[in-house]
């Protein structure tokens, strides 16, 4: 089972080694896994490859967790093969042929990550050390990608992360084995914040209510410093834990505090109820300094406007893909997912497919699935025909640069899934930034053995 | 020195054990549960419940906020691998004196009470410590986020001895980095010598003086004991058995996150302790391993996997049988673990333990007459009150 | 001061939950002297009651028109509720208003489950140890939440609540303060009264029938009055189901506030046995002081200004009252002396 040999590249040798293997017809079971050497922890070794999808299935962000696992069961699907073949080929890459990765079958593995930083990573070891996964994916909470993030760079398995939105996960806390294909909070302010000038004047003070982590944090600075740009005050913001409930206590001094507009930094059912009893509290149709009272959602998804219903409608915000878009690819998806699913698929859904189909190309383009070889093969990849334009996975922090959607709640839906309308776009260029703003360091590519 | 002066049944019982544990890697493949990750697990909840027994099995105080001395373990260690070193020792060790420390605040105010007041202040204590680690503890636990390690952290008598390695460290042992199954032998060791000492506790005056508080405090009281130093004294070791585990999560998977902290997490330990047998020494290892083994091994059966299970019954059975059954199974391991505990709590208070004592009985009473009778069941739950 | 009245009213009105569901768990404790760890999962049973009746009412026939495809591509379903097909405009309004109507729903559920649960389990326990008593109700509870996440699944399930109670009321023009100084969301004033009303019913039923006197003697001293010749334990039991359908009451209502799920009684569970400690166990106007006085000192820990003093103490300040009120006064602000005292 050993397979390195000095003086032979890589690559050749894994091949022949896998060759040899699948020739003899010898196949580890799972209870000999990780008792031998391996050059790569989890090489793939059988005629399958085993991937983990690690999503909230509870939690405060479970209704995206579900959706993600409809989009890995549609992803894996295609990979292998069946069904229409979605985005495959719209894709620009042409690696993908319907015959897994690599010729080896895609095989999944689900765990439920709770919405919990602690039990992610829990789940994720499990991937990595019961079931064998050679990549982990998914996820939509920030701590959770972070510290599922970290692990994955210790055990060298690639994480290529679904939702989360923090500028830390590419910012501060990023890993050479994390990618992310989702946009973040520093390019929701970007481009939330001419369009909230616009619709809401210059003069403006505004109340943060914030998710009491990563991601609260660092969107509730980034559409702080948008929105002090356009010449805002903010007041001193308040902190919510996540999964709260009830808002209620939180809630009653927003009127009183002299604001007139309440920026929500929740997301998941966190967000559905915050929004709900925003709305129950009469701040939709309450005057302040002279002006209507906003409310603002900087990150929304179709989820969360269909949880929240009419208390959504008008409201702003940003997404990373709604499943209206007319261009083809987006089309090819959310024709393909309705189908299997009966409900067209989320943004969460959206990055999570293309998380997976971007791994299995990568791997494709390495001819390899050892790990720093792939790495090499989507560091700094420009691509197109997956939903969102053409995209660049930067290099240096692995973020990936695409367009960013402005979107707000729809007045009156066409359908119950007709939610959000896109109201602007920000091009890719206006939302990129200099990696070093947030520092962090990607650290090393070295395989290691598990 | 009488230290390893211990009775000839206990050494067996010792012996036994350690076997048991030093071959789990071998007995527990063909379960589907040797790897790593859930070997840790075993070793370190076995410390956890372990240490909750000498509390609730010796004196009947039942506390309900015990994760938080897992969580002081479990920060205390990363923050030691992230200021002074990533060598597991001193990590362990400040764990254990923090966590004892905190044991001793806490306990010396909630043993002012005795029954379920007693619960309930432990409880409080634990959510507070629990809340305040989520919210305005932020720069010491990092909150919602975990505490974790990053490139950044000084570290300093790591760098003081040699060149910063690229990448995170891992956590080692004078400089050795484990791999995933020395970390399991780490883990085991230390339960081990976390037994032993319950071994002797158990069988020392001390754990007499625990005993007797749980069977009837006022009549200790009565006859001139002043009771609490001795209760005190096993709420700290119990805790620092808590941090200890902490410690160990840390030491095999540096983050530390707030929800190991909250009150369902100590209602985990009270699970494990009641469901091997509250008060015995093997009784909690087994609930803990139980638990565990139903939470990341049962928690994965599937359909497909009942169906496998139930072929051998005809089609037309197997397809209800499989969907009543796969609501027990895979995401529904909860509502079995619950129906169990119950079942034991009604019928068995004394736990796994009872169960196994209570079928030798029968054992014994169908071979001669003349053999030993039962051991007296095992003691039901007192609470000091 | 128009800030400080809506913090109040915000106290009052989480306090309302607290009381409802800690005079419940005193009513356990008082008459049948049992410590009830399941009593969270009432509440969450009495929600789930909601979940209910709404899923029954709102049955709908589906049809699939393969001819027409929805917008995101898939065969056009046609959906018809059911209650508007038998009940016409009166299944309209049952849809509208369900809520408050399973009220009607729940009341008879939750006296069956409560006996249930008294006469299958919680009978045998009474002479066993507070200790046992917490573990097996533990188990209990876990059981029931595992039933229900089995049969709804893990995701809350939002029930709307009546349009016409949707918004906010303009508390201050009531009382002469300026138009919009202080509004409070209506059904949150709704949940406040009708928290009310059920603990003043009761008191009432308690204090003036004769199955009330009887519990209370009981509740007093239960030897002698069995001694009367009166089976006090049938009435202890139905005392038990009172308690659950007071505590699914609480549930019902609380459902349009925050959307029900599985574990929304766990949640529930440690802040209502802080109340029960902190109003005295056993007593009942104790529980439901306390239940009103933690609500309003949580809504007051949660101001900015009150924050930026202390900091955290919007998180910790239920249980540092308990904390405090068992170390000072450990039987509570309305509790008998020795009870529960060593």
């Amino acid at each position: 089972m050993t397979l390195i040999t000095k003086g032979l590249s890589r690559r050749s040798v894994i091949k022949t080694g896998l060759a040899g293997i699948i020739a003899t017809g010898v196949a580890p079971t799972i209870f000999t896994r990780g008792a031998y050497a391996q050059e790569f922890c989890n090489a793939p070794t059988g005629d399958t490859v085993t991937i983990g999808f690690n999503m909230p299935l509870t939690g405060a962000y479970a209704d995206e967790g579900a959706d993600e696992d409809r989009a890995y069961q549609l992803a894996v699907e295609h990979l292998n093969g069946g069904g229409d073949g979605g985005m495959i080929p719209t894709f620009s890459s042409k690696t993908l042929k319907g015959n897994g990765i690599l010729g080896k079958k895609v095989v999944g593995v689900t765990g439920d990550d709770q919405t919990k930083a602690d039990a992610a990573r829990d789940s994720a070891r499990r991937m990595i050390e019961r079931d064998g996964a050679v990549m982990i994916t998914g996820g939509s909470s920030s701590s959770v990608a972070i510290a599922v993030q970290g692990l994955c760079q210790e055990k060298g398995i690639i994480f290529m992360a679904a939702l989360t939105h923090s500028n830390d996960t590419t910012g501060k806390d990023k890993r050479r084995y994390g990618f992310r294909h989702f946009f973040n909070a520093y390019q929701s302010g970007i481009a939330l914040g001419p369009v909230l000038g616009e619709a809401y004047g210059k003069d403006r003070v505004a109340y943060h209510l914030t998710a009491d982590y990563t991601w609260g944090w660092t969107q509730e600075e980034s559409i702080k410093n948008a929105t002090e740009a356009l010449g805002w005050k903010t007041l001193a913001p308040v902190r919510t834990p996540v999964g709260a409930g009830d808002f209620s206590q939180y809630l009653t001094p927003v009127l009183n505090s002299g604001a007139d507009v309440l920026i929500l930094n929740h997301y998941g059912f966190d967000m559905v109820n915050s929004l709900t009893q925003a709305v129950q509290f009469g701040m939709r149709d309450k005057q302040a300094n002279g002006k209507n009272f906003e409310i603002v959602v900087p990150l929304v998804s179709d989820l969360m406007a269909k949880g929240a219903g009419s208390a959504m409608q008008g409201i702003y915000g940003t997404s990373n893909w709604d499943w209206q878009l007319t261009d083809e690819a987006s089309k090819a998806f959310t024709k393909s997912f309705g189908a299997k699913f009966g409900q067209p698929p989320s943004q969460a859904a959206h990055t999570s497919y293309v998380q997976t189909l971007l791994y299995a190309d990568a791997c494709e383009r390495a001819g390899t699935f050892y790990p720093p070889e792939v790495i090499k093969a989507l560091e700094g990849y420009e691509f197109d025909g997956l939903g969102n334009g053409p995209t660049l996975y930067r290099a240096e922090d692995h973020q990936c640069f695409k367009d960013v959607l402005v979107v707000q709640g729809k007045e009156k839906p066409a359908n119950p899934f007709d939610l959000l309308q896109t109201v602007a776009t920000a091009s890719r260029e206006s939302v990129t930034y200099d990696p070093a703003i947030f520092g962090g360091e990607l650290g090393p590519d070295t395989a290691v053995a598990c | 020195m009488d230290l390893f002066n211990l009775p000839r049944r206990d050494w067996i019982t010792f012996g036994l054990f350690a076997l048991v544990v030093v071959t789990m890697p071998i007995w527990l493949t063909p379960l589907g549960a040797s790897y790593p990750g859930l070997l840790q697990k075993f070793a370190i909840f076995a410390i956890f419940a372990i240490g909750f027994n000498i509390l609730f099995g010796l004196t009947g105080y039942l506390s309900f906020g015990h994760a938080a001395f897992l969580g002081v373990g479990s920060y205390t260690a990363v923050w030691s691998f992230k200021l002074l070193t990533m060598d597991a020792l001193p990590a362990i060790m400040f764990a254990v004196i923090v966590s004892g420390l905190f044991a001793l605040v806490i306990g010396y105010l909630s043993l002012r009470r005795t029954g379920i007041y007693f619960s309930i202040l432990t409880l409080a204590f634990a959510q507070m410590c629990y809340n305040l680690a989520y919210s305005v503890l932020t720069p010491i636990t990092n909150g919602e986020t975990s505490l974790q390690l990053t490139l950044q952290d000084p570290r300093v008598i790591d760098s003081a001895l040699a060149a910063r390695p690229e990448g995170l460290p891992s956590a080692s042992i004078f400089g050795h980095v484990f791999d995933g199954f020395e970390g399991f032998y780490f883990c085991a060791a230390l339960l081990l010598i976390a037994f032993f000492i319950a071994l002797k506790i158990f069988s020392s005056p001390f754990g007499m003086m625990l005993r007797a508080i749980k069977s009837n405090q006022t009549r200790m009281n009565y006859t001139g004991f002043d009771t609490k130093p001795y209760a005190l004294t096993a709420f700290v070791i119990s805790g620092m058995y808590a941090g200890l585990a902490g410690a160990l999560l840390a030491v095999t998977d540096p983050l530390a996150g707030a929800e190991r902290m909250q009150w369902t997490a100590s209602g985990e330990v009270v699970l494990m302790t009641i469901l091997g047998g509250v008060g015995t020494l093997i009784g909690p290892v087994i609930g803990a391993w139980l638990i565990k083994y139903f939470e990341n091994i049962f928690s994965a059966f599937n359909e497909q996997v009942l169906t496998r299970f139930f072929s051998f019954l005809p089609p037309e059975i197997t397809e209800p049988v499989v969907t009543i059954s796969s609501k027990f199974v895979g995401e529904g391991w909860h509502l079995t673990l619950g129906l169990i505990f119950v079942l034991v709590v009604v019928f068995l208070p004394g736990g796994i333990m009872e169960g196994v004592r209570r079928i030798g009985a029968l054992f014994r009473r169908t071979t001669p007459p003349s053999a030993p009778a039962a051991r007296p069941a095992a003691p039901t739950i007192q609470p000091a009150e | 001061m128009d800030a400080i009245l809506a913090q109040l009213l915000n106290g009052l009105d989480k306090g309302g939950a607290y009381a409802l569901i800690a005079l419940g768990l005193t009513l356990v404790f008082g008459t049948l002297g049992v410590v009830n760890f399941a009593h969270g999962a009432l509440f969450m049973l009495g929600a789930f009651c909601a979940v209910t009746f709404r899923q029954l009412i709102t049955l709908e026939t589906v049809t699939v028109d393969p001819t027409q495809l929805s917008a995101w591509g898939a065969p056009l379903e046609i959906r018809t509720p059911l209650a508007q097909t038998w009940f016409g405009d009166f299944g309209a309004v049952l849809v509208e208003y369900s809520v408050p109507f399973s009220i009607l729903f729940a009341i008879p559920v939750m006296l069956v489950i409560g006996i249930a649960m008294e006469r299958g389990i919680i009978k045998h326990f009474y002479k066993r140890p507070h200790a046992e008593q917490i573990l097996v109700t533990f188990g209990l509870a876990i059981v029931l939440q595992e039933i229900v996440k089995a049969v709804f699944g893990p995701n809350p399930i939002s029930q709307p609540m009546p349009t016409a109670l949707r918004g906010a009321a303009d508390i201050g023009v009531w009382i002469g303060l300026a138009p919009g100084a202080v509004s409070y969301p209506l059904w949150r004033l709704v949940y406040f009264l009708f928290s009310a009303g059920i603990i003043a019913a009761v008191f009432a039923f308690l204090r003036f029938t004769t199955f009330g006197m009887v519990v209370r003697a009981g509740m007093a001293d239960r030897e002698t009055v069995g001694l009367l010749g009166i089976n006090i334990g049938r009435r202890f039991t139905i005392m038990f189901g009172l308690a659950a359908v007071v505590a699914g009451l609480a549930g019902v209502m609380y459902t349009p506030l925050v959307p029900p799920n599985y574990h929304m009684g766990m949640d529930f569970l440690v802040l209502s046995f802080v109340v029960v400690v902190v109003g005295g166990m056993g007593s009942l106007p104790g529980a439901v002081a306390a239940g009103f006085l933690l609500g309003i000192l949580q809504s007051f820990a949660s101001m900015n200004e009150i924050k930026q003093l202390i900091p955290g103490i919007d998180q910790i300040i239920i249980y540092l009252t308990a904390v405090v009120i068992l170390l000072v006064r450990p039987r509570g602000l309305l509790g008998r002396r020795g009870m529960m005292e060593s």
